[in-house]
């Protein structure tokens, strides 16, 4: 690179004139060119400049004050269920959107405001503040030592050891009750994990109509929610309940079935699965009735319900749970008991 | 008649007025019958059927099979029912532009008339859901909140919570139910199109229909009301989270750059 191509100001031996400072060593290709010249803003010289732009500040402060004023009476006006069409966004509640505006408003330009005033009248000179090493002084170091060593001596650490050892014991000991208190928690959760609210003779109810189901209401490609007997929505622990319990129930034809087990825990056809998935509790429901996939919204596994419930797809490690039932001597469907393994996601204690 | 009257112990005598007799009777059929038969052909019901299977034949009959039997290319048509063929038809899934993993709604190829028509054809071949009335489907007198718990319990895992709809596996999606007519709502629900499953009457009653019918009314329409503002097609965190990272952040960057930006001078450099 040639001198020829190098801005004339930023030329060490220019730099040196226009800036004081500025290091200008002669014949020295890698000097610090230093600072460009400080350039003064209309502001700077002109005055009628600078108080068009406080002018300009203080509008956009006064401006922000009014559109707090504007949420305050928007706040205190409008009434809450008022609906307002706008157009790109649609019919939006008037008190959010007058809230929201105002408020965005009112706090935009106050930050608007400061930068202009910062960029325009506050003072925009160009300081150099050198760095330093990070490092002490030698002597200063030197009594920081000497300072431990001594502390160190006084407390008699290394001479008895009694003390020493006993207060590490003491220290690696004492967030042990922390640990504990841990435990307080929560309950253990017992076999909690491994029962649901089905059981043996329980009907499967209709969760659409609350009616206990048939084997004739439910139709081929048909996709139906059911709840054990007895369970009630207004019931206090009923979404602890059906968070375990959820069933589906579908209907394939008997010779669709490739599974032997599920043909034998089935009804003609009808089959009772899980609605949890297996791998982290997402409920699962996305049935497509044509290649009898079930489909977990959450991260895609997907269990094949004319094969046990196999995962074909996805995160998933087990298959879902099948609920075997019957039809009881009144014609309803009925559970033969509860889930033969624990629905849901997989835990330690699961094995 | 003498001549006539003379011979009428002949022994042939009983074979002539039996073969007179069955001549008469055949006549008589074939001069009766054929007129009855076309009166029955006036009923509006069996022109219907009439027509609807000329538009069979033209239009379906490739993929479905001249009988509707169903073939390697589509499935047989036997006991659909007129809601199904309602449904396919009039929101233009059927006939179908290409085979793939699902056919989309498009634009109706058949007008309702023609439609009517090809929906009597199909019910004439075994029973299936009839489509159902205007009363049935229309949202007055529904229970929206009712439907909002049975849309959730029943659709809500594919269609979105409010009916904006989803993917599904393999190209397979569950569509955006806004703008859709809430007739054929009822018979999607009804019958179960592609790989959505039905929800027959036994199991989701007609009035459990018509609440649904009701709360996609009033949460998925064009007037329905969004008191939160822009509902960036309803989706979730992932079109928040997009219209946060590209929006937000770029204002906030724009804002950034003019903080830092270079001011106005007094003189060009």
């Amino acid at each position: 690179m040639s001198s020829q191509d190098i801005p004339e100001e930023t030329l060490p031996s220019k730099q040196g004139e226009a800036h004081e400072g500025a290091v200008a060593v002669a014949g020295d290709p890698f000097a610090d060119p230093g600072l460009p010249p400080h350039e003064h803003r209309i502001q700077d010289i002109d005055e009628r400049a600078a108080k068009r732009s406080e002018r300009a500040v203080a509008f956009m402060f006064t401006l922000s004050m009014l559109a707090t004023i504007g949420f305050i009476a928007a706040y205190l006006a409008i009434p809450v269920d008022k609906n307002i069409y706008v157009f790109p966004i649609g019919h939006v509640s008037a008190m959010n959107f007058t809230l929201g505006l105002t408020l965005g408003v009112a706090l935009f330009l106050i930050g608007a405001g400061a930068v202009h005033w910062a960029r325009t009248l506050m003072s925009d000179v160009e300081h150099i503040d050198e760095r330093h090493p990070i490092e002490a002084p030698s002597e200063v170091r030197a009594k920081v030592i000497a300072d431990f060593h001594q502390g160190a001596a006084e407390s008699a650490m290394g001479r008895r050891k009694l003390i020493r050892n006993s207060m590490f014991g003491a220290l690696s000991l004492l967030p042990l009750s922390g640990v504990f208190l841990l435990g307080g928690l929560s309950k253990a959760p017992g076999t909690k994990l491994r029962h649901t609210a089905w059981g043996k003779g329980k009907r499967l109810v209709n969760q659409n109509t609350n009616q206990p189901l048939r084997p004739e209401d439910i139709q081929v490609g048909s996709l139906t929610f059911a709840m054990p007997e007895g369970m009630k929505e207004e019931d206090h622990d009923f979404q602890n309940q059906i968070a375990k319990a959820a069933l589906m129930l579908v209907r394939l034809r008997p010779e669709n079935i490739k599974d032997k087990k599920e043909l034998d825990w089935s009804v003609d056809g009808i089959v009772a699965f899980s609605k949890i998935c297996t791998h982290v509790g997402c409920p699962i429901n996305l049935y497509e009735q044509q290649t009898h996939h079930v489909l977990c919204p959450c991260h895609q596994s997907t269990f094949d319900l004319s094969d046990g419930g196999r995962v074909v797809f996805g995160p998933a490690g087990h298959a879902l749970p099948q609920l075997r039932i019957k039809v009881n001597d009144k014609g309803y469907l009925e559970a033969m008991g509860d889930f033969q393994e624990p629905v849901g996601p997989a835990f330690w204690e699961r094995g | 008649m003498k001549k006539l009257s003379a011979r009428r112990r002949h022994p042939l005598a009983a074979v002539v007025v039996l073969l007179f007799a069955l001549a008469v009777t055949g006549g008589l059929y074939a001069a009766f019958a054929p007129a009855e038969s076309a009166k029955a052909d006036d009923s509006a019901q069996s022109l219907a059927i009439e027509e609807g299977k000329k538009l069979y034949a033209v239009g379906c009959a490739s993929c479905h099979g001249t009988g509707a039997q169903g073939t390697s290319d589509g499935p047989s048509l036997v006991g659909v029912g007129a809601a199904a063929v309602d449904f396919q038809v009039a929101t233009g899934r059927m006939p179908m532009q290409q085979q793939g993993a699902q056919a989309p709604r498009k634009k109706p190829v058949y007008t309702q008339a023609q439609i009517d028509q090809l929906a009597a054809y199909i019910s004439s071949l075994g029973a299936g859901p009839a489509a159902p009335t205007k009363d049935q489907y229309s949202p007055e007198g529904a229970d929206v909140a009712k439907g909002g718990e049975l849309f959730r319990l029943n659709c809500s895992q594919c269609h979105n919570f409010t009916g904006k709809g989803g993917a599904l596996s393999n190209g397979k999606f569950a569509p955006n139910l806004e703008g859709v007519n809430p007739k054929h709502i009822y018979e999607a629900m009804q019958t179960g199109p592609q790989n959505m499953p039905s929800f027959p009457d036994s199991v989701l009653s007609q009035k459990n229909k018509k609440d649904i019918v009701a709360y996609l009314d009033e949460v998925n329409s064009s007037k329905s009301e969004s008191p939160g503002g822009l509902g960036l097609g309803g989706f979730g965190p992932v079109s928040e989270g997009l219209f946060a990272w590209v929006f937000g952040l770029g204002a906030l960057i724009a804002v950034a750059i003019w903080v830092a930006a270079r001011t106005a001078k007094a003189k060009k450099s």
